[in-house]
This record gives C-alpha cells, sequence and structure tokens, in this order.
C-alpha cells in the first residue's frame, strides 16, 4: 500500500532519537509511530464495531463477489479502512494496481474525469474468476470513491451510466460522510451500510490495546475522558494519544488528555449560560468576547450549551427549553455556513436573556 | 522594520507569552516527527509567531532563509486550462502559501499543487529528515471543495509531509480536517501579558514609559498583542517622551465607524441611509472587511442603545452578517442592517416620545 510509506523511511527517522532515552523505550516509539500513525487495520475482521459491514465483506471474500457500496458515517469510524482492507483482500498486492482505482477529493473529480478516466478503467474487461496467491481474486475491478459527498451533482448524475454499462465488470465503492449529498439514483444502487461512532467500550477496548503494546500507562479516570472527549472518532483518540504521550511521557492523566484535546472546560460555558440567565445584555456581551478571544470554537460551545440547557433544573420550563434548543440549532447551521462566530454567540445569548425572562421572541 | 516584526520572538525558547504552549510545541517534535498541526486563535493572538519558531526548532536555521517568490500554475481543469498564482514563501525544508487566496479556485491549489507538494519526498544528503512542512494560512476561508480535497492527502503523504494549518474561527474547518490533525488553540494574551510585551521592547528600545502608560494602550488593544505593539509604536512617532495622559488614538476607519453610528443614531430616514452607504462604501474600498465593518457598528450602536434594543440589534446583525457570507455584495447586507436599525430605532423613539 503506497500510503504506509515506506517503513524504513519512518524509522530512519527515529535512529536519531536522543541517546539519553532508554534503549528500551527508544523501540517502543519506533513500533508506536509504526503501528498507529502510519497503518490501519489492514484487514477487514480487524475493523472495529461495524459488524454488519464486516459480516457482509467477510461473506464477500468467501464468494468472491458483492454489490455496489455505500458507506457512510462520521470521520474516523472505519470507511476508508474498510475499504481499503477489502480491496487488498481480495486481489493482493499483485494485481491490486490494475484492479483497484481509489479516487478521493484530493483528485479532480469533475464531469471529465468521470467521463474519460473512470470510465475507461470501468470498462477494461477482466479473466475470469480464479485463485491466486492465496487470493480470491474475483472478475471485477474495483473503483473506491472516497469523500464522494464532495463530487458535484452532474458529475455523480453522469455516474449513473457508467454504473449501469459495467456493472458486471466493475463495482463502486461510495464513501461518503453525509449520505443526503450522494443523489438518490447512485445511492439506491448500492448496499449502504452507515459506520457507527465507536461506543466508548470498543473506544476504550482499542485504546487499552494500543496502550499495551506501547507500554503507556492510562489510568480509568484518563481512559474514560479519552472516550468521552472523541466522540466516537478513532482517529482523533489516536491523535490525542500519541500527542500527550509526546508531551507528557508514558504515563498519562486526565487533565493532560484535556489539555491536548482543546475542549472547552465546562465553567467556561456555564458561565456564559449564568450570564444570560442574569437577563443583563452586558454580562452576557462581556461572556462572549471573553470566550472568542480564548478562542474556543463557537460550534463547540453551541454543543455543549445544548447539553446545559436540556439538563437545565425545574426553573427552566420544558418550553423556553425548546425554544432556545431551536435558536441553537439555527445558530449551528449559519456557523456551517460561514457565519461570524462572535455574532452568532451574541445572537444565541440575546435569545437566551429573552426567552428566559418571556420577552417576545420574534421582531 | 516595524516592531511587531522586529521583537518577533525568534525561537521557542524566547517567546515572551505563550511560554507553556511553547515548551509543549518542543516536546512534541524532539523526536523528529509530529503530527498534522491545526493552530487556530484570534487575530494577533501569537500563531504566526509560534509557527516560525516551531520551523526553526524542527528545521534549525535554515529554516529562517526563506525567499518569497510569486508563482504561477498552468492546471488543467477538464475543458479548459486555468493559470493559478499564489506567493508562497519558501526555504529548504518548508513552503508557505495562503491557498484561499486563489479564491473559488482554491480546490485546483489544493488538488493540484499542494498534492504535488505533499508528494515529493525532500532530499536530504544526510538522510535526516524525512519530510517536509506545509504551512497552509486561513484554512477557515478555505471553500468546503477544497477543504474535502485536502483530507485524503493528508493521510495519503503523511510520510513525506506535515501540514500546519493556520487560522482564526476554527468552527469554520471541518470536522474531517480537525480529526486528522493535532488541534492547538492559541488564545489571545490577557492584557498583564501584553503589558509585559510592551515593557519588554521599551527597554529594548530605551523608551521611558509613564505608570499606566502600557496597561492602557493594553486596554485599548482589544487584547490584540499586534495591535498593542502597534499602537506603541504609533504613540512613539507622535510624541515622545510619553506623557502620563497622551492621547492613544484609534485607527482611523474605527473613528469612520464612530461617525456612522453617530450618523444612524441623528437621523433614520432615506437621505440618512443614503449617507451612512456612501461612507459604508469608503470602508470597503479601502479594503477593510465587510463582517470586521459591521462588528464595529454593532459595538459602537450597543454602546448608545436602551438595554431591550440591544438584544434586538444583536439579533439582526447576526442575521445580516449570515446572509452577507450566502450572497455575494456585501454592501447590500449592511445596507439592510443599517435600514434595519434606523426602523427599530425610530419605532422606539415614537413610541417612547411620541
Ligand atoms: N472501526 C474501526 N476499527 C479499527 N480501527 C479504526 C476504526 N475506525 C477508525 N479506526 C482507526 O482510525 C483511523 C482512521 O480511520 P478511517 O481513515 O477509516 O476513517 P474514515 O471513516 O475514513 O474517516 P473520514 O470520514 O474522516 O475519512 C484508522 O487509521 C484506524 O486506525
Ligand atoms: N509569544 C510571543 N511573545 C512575544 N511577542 C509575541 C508573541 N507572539 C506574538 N508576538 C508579537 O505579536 C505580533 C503578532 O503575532 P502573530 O503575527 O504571530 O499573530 P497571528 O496570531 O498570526 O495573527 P493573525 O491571525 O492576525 O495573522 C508579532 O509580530 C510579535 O511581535
Ligand atoms: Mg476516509
Ligand atoms: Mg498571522
Amino acid at each position: 500500500m503506497a500510503e504506509a510509506g515506506n517503513p524504513e523511511n519512518i524509522i530512519r527517522g527515529y535512529k536519531e532519537v536522543s541517546v539519553t532515552e532508554k534503549r528500551g523505550e527508544k523501540r517502543k516509539w519506533r513500533q508506536f509511530f509504526r503501528a498507529h500513525s502510519h497503518g490501519r487495520p489492514k484487514q477487514v475482521k480487524d475493523v472495529a464495531h461495524q459488524e454488519e459491514v464486516v459480516r457482509v465483506l467477510t461473506n464477500t471474500l468467501e464468494t468472491a463477489n458483492c454489490p455496489h457500496m455505500l458507506f457512510y458515517g462520521p470521520p474516523g469510524t472505519g470507511k476508508t479502512t474498510t475499504a481499503l482492507a477489502i480491496a487488498h483482500q481480495l486481489f493482493g498486492p499483485e494485481l491490486y494496481k490494475s484492479r483497484v482505482l481509489e479516487l478521493n477529493a484530493s483528485d479532480d473529480r469533475g464531469i471529465n474525469v468521470v467521463r474519460t478516466k473512470i470510465k475507461d478503467f470501468a470498462a477494461v474487461a477482466v479473466g475470469t474468476n480464479y485463485r491466486q496467491g492465496g487470493y480470491p481474486c474475483p472478475s471485477f475491478k474495483i473503483i473506491i470513491l472516497d469523500e464522494a459527498d464532495s463530487m458535484t451533482e452532474d458529475a455523480q448524475n453522469a455516474l449513473r451510466r457508467t454504473m449501469e454499462t459495467y456493472s458486471k465488470v466493475t463495482r463502486f465503492f461510495f464513501i461518503c460522510n453525509y449520505i443526503s449529498r450522494i443523489i438518490e439514483p447512485l445511492a439506491s444502487r448500492c448496499a449502504k451500510f452507515r459506520f457507527k461512532p465507536l461506543s466508548e467500550e470498543v473506544m476504550t477496548n482499542r485504546i487499552l490495546h494500543i496502550c499495551n503494546e506501547e507500554g503507556l500507562t492510562l489510568g480509568g479516570e484518563a481512559l474514560s475522558t479519552l472516550s468521552s472527549i472523541s466522540q466516537g472518532d478513532l482517529r482523533r483518540a489516536i491523535t490525542y494519544l500519541q500527542s500527550g504521550a509526546r508531551l507528557f511521557g508514558s504515563t498519562i492523566t486526565s487533565k493532560d488528555l484535556l489539555d491536548v484535546s482543546g475542549v472547552v472546560p465546562l465553567e467556561v460555558v456555564e458561565r456564559l449560560f449564568i450570564a444570560c440567565k442574569s437577563g443583563n445584555f452586558d454580562i452576557a456581551n462581556k461572556e462572549v468576547d471573553n470566550i472568542v478571544a480564548e478562542g474556543y470554537p463557537a460550534s463547540q460551545i453551541i454543543n455543549q450549551l445544548f447539553d446545559i440547557v436540556v439538563k437545565a433544573g425545574d426553573d427552566t420550563t420544558d418550553m423556553q427549553k425548546a425554544n432556545i434548543c431551536k435558536c441553537l440549532a439555527e445558530t449551528d447551521k449559519r456557523l456551517v455556513d460561514g457565519a461570524d462566530e462572535y455574532l452568532q454567540l451574541l445572537d444565541v445569548a440575546s435569545n437566551i436573556i429573552r426567552t428566559l425572562s418571556e420577552m417576545a421572541q420574534d421582531f | 522594520m516595524l516592531w511587531v516584526d522586529k521583537y518577533r520572538p525568534k525561537s521557542l525558547d524566547k517567546v515572551i507569552v505563550h511560554e507553556d504552549i511553547a515548551q509543549n510545541l518542543k516536546k512534541l517534535v524532539t523526536e523528529q516527527d509530529c503530527p498534522h498541526l491545526l493552530f487556530y486563535g484570534p487575530s494577533g493572538s501569537g500563531k504566526k509567531t509560534l509557527i516560525i519558531a516551531l520551523l526553526k526548532q524542527i528545521f534549525g536555521a535554515s529554516a529562517e532563509k526563506v525567499k518569497v517568490e510569486n508563482r504561477s500554475w498552468k492546471v488543467d481543469a477538464g475543458s479548459r486550462t486555468l493559470d493559478l498564482e499564489l506567493t508562497t514563501l519558501s526555504s529548504t525544508n518548508h513552503v508557505e502559501l495562503t491557498p484561499s487566496d486563489a479564491g473559488f479556485q482554491d480546490r485546483y491549489i489544493v488538488q493540484e499543487i499542494i498534492k504535488e507538494m505533499a508528494k515529493n519526498r525532500p532530499i536530504d544528503t544526510k538522510g535526516k529528515k524525512g519530510y517536509k512542512v506545509l504551512v497552509l494560512n486561513e484554512v477557515d476561508k478555505l471553500s468546503r471543495e477544497a477543504q474535502h480535497s485536502l483530507r485524503r492527502t493528508m493521510e495519503k503523504y503523511s510520510s513525506s509531509c506535515r501540514l500546519i494549518l493556520c487560522c482564526n474561527s476554527s468552527s469554520k474547518v471541518t470536522e474531517a480536517i480537525k480529526s486528522r490533525c493535532l488541534n492547538v488553540r492559541i488564545n489571545a494574551p490577557s492584557q498583564e501579558e501584553i503589558v509585559k510585551v510592551l515593557e519588554f521592547i521599551a527597554k529594548k528600545e530605551s523608551l521611558q514609559l509613564p505608570q499606566g502608560f502600557a496597561a492602557r494602550i493594553a486596554e485599548k488593544s482589544n487584547r490584540s498583542l499586534r495591535r498593542a505593539i502597534l499602537s506603541l509604536e504609533t504613540c512613539r512617532v507622535q510624541n515622545y517622551p510619553f506623557t502620563g495622559n497622551q492621547v492613544i488614538s484609534p485607527m482611523d476607519w474605527e473613528e469612520y465607524v464612530v461617525e456612522i453610528a453617530t450618523d444612524m443614531m441623528k437621523e433614520q430616514s432615506p437621505k440618512g441611509l443614503f449617507q451612512v452607504r456612501g461612507k459604508v462604501y469608503e470602508l470597503l474600498v479601502n479594503c477593510i472587511p465587510p463582517e470586521v465593518i459591521l462588528k464595529r457598528l454593532l459595538h459602537e450602536l450597543l454602546k448608545r442603545l436602551d438595554p431591550d434594543l440591544k438584544l434586538e440589534v444583536c439579533h439582526w446583525a447576526a442575521y445580516y452578517e449570515h446572509r452577507m457570507r450566502l450572497g455575494q455584495k456585501a454592501i447590500f447586507h449592511i445596507e439592510a442592517f443599517v435600514a434595519k436599525f434606523m426602523s427599530i430605532y425610530k419605532n422606539f423613539l415614537i413610541s417612547t416620545f411620541g
């Protein structure tokens, strides 16, 4: 796999690790980086938490057949990993290059590429089924379109024909975060699999596994912090762990992890909510000013504010909660559109003040 | 050379604020490898300073020998060929660029140029550093497509290239990119920290700072270190030796916004609107970003308003700024806000004073 890079190069970088380090530690570090920053599970069966797709693909390995596939779900849940793993397991290193075309958003996938490169690849006929070097080598090719949600509608439309015409000799794997960005005619031709955010339990297991191999020590509290701050995204958890280990040595505490993750401390959001409760606009404005100066991401403030509002005590009525949540939802969308963080947070503050003091909602 | 550049700390050990972050960064790169990094935080908080110092920490003195180039590329975009131009800043081991400068063609910069740069492993005679660094500025201004295009590049070529991304507003960076980086928050320095930096510079320049003078500058800086240092230098040019009550003048454009706000409070009519429009246009022509104008205008209005009106007015500011993002001509949306404000304020005046 081109992606894993050349292990020699990675190791080479480590030859010069400072001599003060104990020999044993040096070795561990090398392993850590080979295993985790440059590699991913190479076999479908090692993909955690996505039982359904693993079951179907394991079956594929036996029957050497599969439908078109659509993988969707949030970042770092194993979509790319799974697609690359099955492609490798089906064809092995020899045939991989000639049988698998991987295109992602870093490649131009405009309508022209669909009409030429993709079509040409899809059209090539391939030999019949015969096992080779222990790999099933089915008689089709695979085109992996990673990050397919960034393809234009035109380009997706142009794909319909290609998919249909060459379905005997080509299977498409679409991968995306948002299934709604894939046009219906494409989606309906695929077996769809939703990749779930990894549950805390699975996350904990994977993390413990890594810690074990790398000789890192993580207390119970740190462990649960790590799985909760990475919100089901294993890639993120690994990055935090790696950075935490680098910064704070082989024993990592919960606080270290919070430091590297940049989550907003709960007090900050609580202070904003209390300021709004006071009904005094100027106080709330000050809090917003401070949040922006501290550089906390507004999108995350909104998320955490949501938790606080939903759990707020009896002095807040359900109607009020609903009202605020509606405003939070709208703000979330505006932030995605690229609206200014300060103004949006100020608007949220204004809305909460008005709601809690039962002022008119609409202007 | 301006003081902001002259007194930019050159190494991670010499920073005056963000010392803890600097030390952490140092540890992060001691083993010659580091994850992709995303620096985010308000303007003038010291992101670039840390990035430059970090590069020096990784690559040594060679990182300081940079050359600025205006480069152009021909990119094949299907049916036509695009000419792309960008300014790059590069040393032997790193390249810095601002892909969002290419406007709506930023996607091609990422797909063609950045990918190409990331692919090629630097050849080093000593076989020492197996990777190079790409510094991308203002990634929050990149289009969605361009951000998507970065994702796999970050994974695929991670053995030959590290990305350091820099932005003000991390909410505008997609989750998928944030998930691939270590996110480093650079908060705006506190007023005390700013005072410390100002005192340091004053000492180097052998200036006498009257009691409380640095604190006054810091207070007016809105926690932007750059702004504070610029103010200090302006004061130095205007009047030295400093006097205890010396005026720290705001920027020209800010004074102009004060004028606009005053106009809006004074007269609410089509004629008033027309006048304000001319002034807003003037600011836009002078390259003050529209959202900055709108925010400043809101800031000035809020100072002058009744509490209930504040709640309403800030709602509309947020509303029109969002529309401005989606639309094309900023002036329309600022003008709409002004008109909305005038109508709200006029109604208020009528209902209170008849
Ligand atoms: N379900 C999983 N089982 C095992 N490892 C996983 C799983 N999900 C993620 N990982 C780990 O996280 C890293 C990132 O996963 P991957 O690239 O497959 O994510 P993705 O779903 O394609 O995300 P994105 O939408 O951001 O592209 C992998 O290198 C792998 O080590
Ligand atoms: N850690 C520091 N210690 C002392 N002075 C600093 C430090 N960081 C920044 N400065 C001063 O503040 C000025 C502004 O910092 P810098 O250019 O790094 O800001 P920035 O965060 O990149 O801002 P922007 O987002 O507007 O580009 C620098 O020119 C330097 O003089
Ligand atoms: Mg992926
Ligand atoms: Mg900068």
